[in-house]
């Protein structure tokens, strides 16, 4: 009797698919391996977690209400600064980096400012300027304005790398100035995406916000890590729920507003 | 026709629009400023001056980077690449259930099983993995476990998000032509949309790998295990020297994973 197997269209060759299943398995067996795991801490920390569960079922917003309400305050604060003052940084950036329209010293110094932006984490980042700023939102305004130039920068700059050539020919052929050709022909073309974008790093912000105070720059990661440190689980939830709701709150009205632009 | 008047310059015709962009522009900046004022309620200026000082001396401290301690990073760098594949790996298993709950076409029910799982992918897109790891180090304890827990738990809505996206993108044919030979529910799933989904998934899989890989260099400042720990104490302890090492380490291994990642989804793709 003949049995019909459906074919292997990723990885065709046999031989091929052994291989990687091989070395698949034997990473698999090498690195739980090496996972050191002190059960009894584990299984004592059981009571913890359900503790913690119930704690997010049944929140406290109440106990510590002023803290909960200040963090968030400063993380929304420093959410909005940051978002406004780095996209408004990012543009030049941006139309720096993009290939076709700026000239090449410009674009190099743009492109690696924008990949060392990009390359850090914002926590790490957060952490330096702790230290030269002092403790504060201010500190996470920084870190998350630097943030934002990188990610929107670079978004920027390929965007307009893949704009429509026809416009800004025809804008250039009126004897338009580079700023005009910008203006004119560049800028519609991206508008659109970028008040995407920016919405969607407002997003992003929001959550690190809540990262970055665990080092010390402001905002609602700082309440909750002290809530977390004094097993305060059921305080701990409520924090979690109000990060979720504002951020699914954000992403729904970026949805919207992100309709209506285009 | 509308007349042309060729000595004015050309302007947007839409004045309700250019009304509302104006506006938006104007709460925007009023917003700004509000914001701005009360965030720096506590800021203390004069930390903020003398930044400049603090940052010159904090260079100098900083260079020459420490490199024989090197040495002692290989094995966290080594647990560091458990918690990011491992976790990967465990958020991945997660999701794949759950993506197909919350596909429009997939799920057995649109009004109960659907809306748990999308709250169960925004619920975990919301939060920080190192939010995670602190809350599972505190549960679990320090260590690698708490760390690739809270890596897999952030996974879990990222690749169901848009694992779920591309199943409800899948062609509707090819499952009829399954359903029509008498197949079950799972037969369908198995025979005409996991083979459509197959090539998308594994790319979801490795481009979060990679963003795991960078997340979970930083766990060990909350004590979840791999480099990060070593960054933590050498901060503690002020060994600016060996800050710049790791920093750079890490630096290095986001570049690799990143442009592996990248290969390897060029070749799927």
């Amino acid at each position: 009797m003949r049995t019909w197997q459906r074919p292997h269209y990723l990885v065709p060759n046999k031989r091929w698919r052994l291989a990687l299943w091989a070395i698949f398995i034997a990473y698999l067996v090498v690195g739980i391996g090496s996972v050191e795991v002190n059960w009894m801490r584990a299984y004592e920390g059981l009571d913890r977690g359900a503790k913690f569960l119930s704690g997010f079922l049944q929140p406290d917003f109440t106990s510590r209400a002023k803290d909960i309400y200040a963090g968030i305050l400063e993380s929304l604060t420093m959410t909005v600064t940051s978002t406004v003052v780095g996209v408004l940084l990012s543009l030049p950036f941006g139309v720096g980096a993009a290939r076709n329209i700026s000239p090449k010293p410009i674009y190099l110094f743009c492109r690696a400012f924008i990949a060392l932006s990009r390359s850090m984490q914002e926590i790490i980042v957060a952490i330096f300027l702790v230290a030269l700023f002092g403790f504060g939102a201010f500190a996470g305004f920084l870190t998350l304005t630097y943030a934002t130039i990188g990610f929107l920068g670079k978004l920027l700059a390929e965007e307009i790398e893949g704009i429509d050539r026809k416009q800004l020919e025809a804008i250039s052929a009126t004897g338009a100035s580079w700023l005009q050709r910008v203006h004119m022909a560049i800028w519609p073309q991206v508008m659109p995406r970028m008040i995407g974008l920016s919405f969607y790093r407002f997003d992003i912000n929001f959550r690190e916000s809540a990262v970055i105070g665990i080092v010390g720059a402001g905002g609602i990661g700082a309440t909750l890590n002290t809530a977390i440190d004094r097993y305060e689980y059921d305080s701990a939830g409520a924090i979690l729920l109000i990060i979720i709701v504002i951020v699914m709150a954000c992403e729904y009205l970026s949805g919207w507003i992100r309709k209506w632009v285009s | 026709m509308g007349q042309l008047d060729q000595s004015t310059l050309w302007h947007s015709n839409n004045r309700r629009h250019a009304r509302i962009v104006w506006g938006f522009w104007f709460i925007t900046v009023l917003l700004t400023v509000y914001c701005w004022q009360v965030m720096n309620e506590e800021t203390m200026w004069i930390f903020v001056y003398d930044a400049p000082e603090q940052g010159a001396d904090l260079l100098s401290r900083m260079f020459p980077p420490n490199w024989l301690y090197i040495n002692q990073l290989y094995e966290a760098l080594w647990d560091t690449l458990n918690i990011a594949t491992l976790g990967t790996l465990l958020g991945v298993i997660l999701a794949f259930p759950v993506a197909f709950l919350a596909a429009r076409n997939t799920t057995p029910s649109t009004r109960f099983v659907r809306p748990v799982a999308l709250f169960i992918i925004a619920a975990s897109r919301s939060i920080n993995s190192l939010i995670w790891a602190l809350l599972l180090v505190s549960i679990l304890g320090p260590g690698i476990l708490a760390g690739i827990i809270a890596i897999g738990l952030r996974s879990i809505g990222f690749v169901a998000k848009l694992l779920y996206e591309s199943i409800e993108e899948t062609n509707g044919t090819s499952v009829e032509a399954i359903e029509s030979t008498g197949a079950s529910r799972f037969q369908v799933i198995n025979y005409a949309i996991i083979p459509q989904i197959l090539p998308a998934f594994l790319s979801i899989a490795i481009f979060r790998w990679d963003i795991n890989i960078r997340e979970s260099t930083i766990l060990g400042l909350v004590g979840a295990g791999g480099i990060g720990l070593f960054l933590s104490s050498s901060l503690n302890t002020l060994a600016w020297p060996q800050v710049t090492l790791i920093i750079l380490v890490i630096l290095a291994t986001v570049v690799v994973s990143e442009y592996f990642s990248a290969k390897v989804r060029s070749l799927l793709i």
